[in-house]
């Protein structure tokens, strides 16, 4: 089986495309694929945890925490992204990584495809 | 010896969302990317401007002065001085009136030697065909 890495750049509310890219790593993983999903830029707000599932906002930290319990995906975020959002390494949802850019270029350098989702 | 060569596609205005200003910041992280790789694999960076994304390759930004941020000037001469490939679309850059004058087309201010270069959609694609994965921002 294969390797897709997925780097995404929206914000998880105010766009559906994070929504859409577990939604794509869970039909992957289902599969039997591995999955690294990257984000960055504003994207970096799914990293952060105790965020309240309002019904009317997009909230996919439940759909994470399964994702990262296959143990087929891994998630990552800008680290500088992150802090610059405010978002502190105490912040960041269980599970979730924080590195610099590189990590997401060599996901990609082993990846058997790339999924790239710009930001807005 | 591996290398996978990822081509940045650059089609977004500067400024107006964050988006190019990753695309050089990723591009400029390929220089460290060896510490996630093994012995002899390299990671093969290709910066290409089209669109309206060759609007980022204006000189004299002044993102410093007006948001007190970098401006995506300096990120590109750093690319530049890092010797990562830069290529602009000859034909947006004719299409918005452009003249390479008004481009930065080098780094040598900062010591770099490495120069961008104009050239046609076709020349763009050919870096695509032979990209091993396309990141479009």
């Amino acid at each position: 089986m294969g390797k897709l890495t997925i780097g995404c750049f929206s914000s998880l509310v105010g766009s559906l495309s994070l929504d859409f890219a577990v939604k794509l790593s869970e039909a992957a993983i289902k599969k039997g694929h591995k999955v690294d999903l990257w984000v960055s830029g504003n994207a970096t707000m799914l990293s952060k945890k105790g965020q309240k599932a309002f019904k009317d906002y997009s909230a996919l930290e439940k759909k994470v925490q399964e994702l990262l319990a296959t143990g087929n995906f891994q998630t990552t975020a800008c680290e500088a992204c992150a802090e610059a959002r405010g978002y502190k390494k105490d912040d960041t949802m269980e599970g979730f990584q924080r590195h610099s850019m590189d990590w997401y270029l060599a996901s990609c350098f082993s990846a058997d495809r790339v999924l790239h989702i710009g930001g807005d | 010896m591996a290398t996978k060569k990822l081509a940045f596609m650059v089609k977004t205005l500067p400024y107006k969302t964050e988006e190019s200003r990753l695309a050089l910041t990723h591009a400029i992280a390929s220089q460290t990317v060896e510490i996630y790789l093994e012995d002899g694999e390299m990671v093969e960076p290709v910066v290409a401007f089209f669109g309206d994304g060759v609007m980022n390759c204006l000189k004299n930004q002044k993102a410093m002065n007006t948001y007190g941020v970098t401006s995506i000037e300096s990120h590109l001469k750093n690319s530049l001085l890092l010797d990562l490939k830069v290529l602009i679309c000859k034909e947006d850059v004719e299409r918005l009136g452009l003249s390479e004058d008004s481009l930065i087309m080098d780094a040598e201010d900062i010591g770099g030697e490495t120069k961008a270069s104009i050239v046609p959609f076709t020349e763009i694609m050919k870096e695509m065909e032979t990209s091993d994965h396309l990141l479009f921002f």
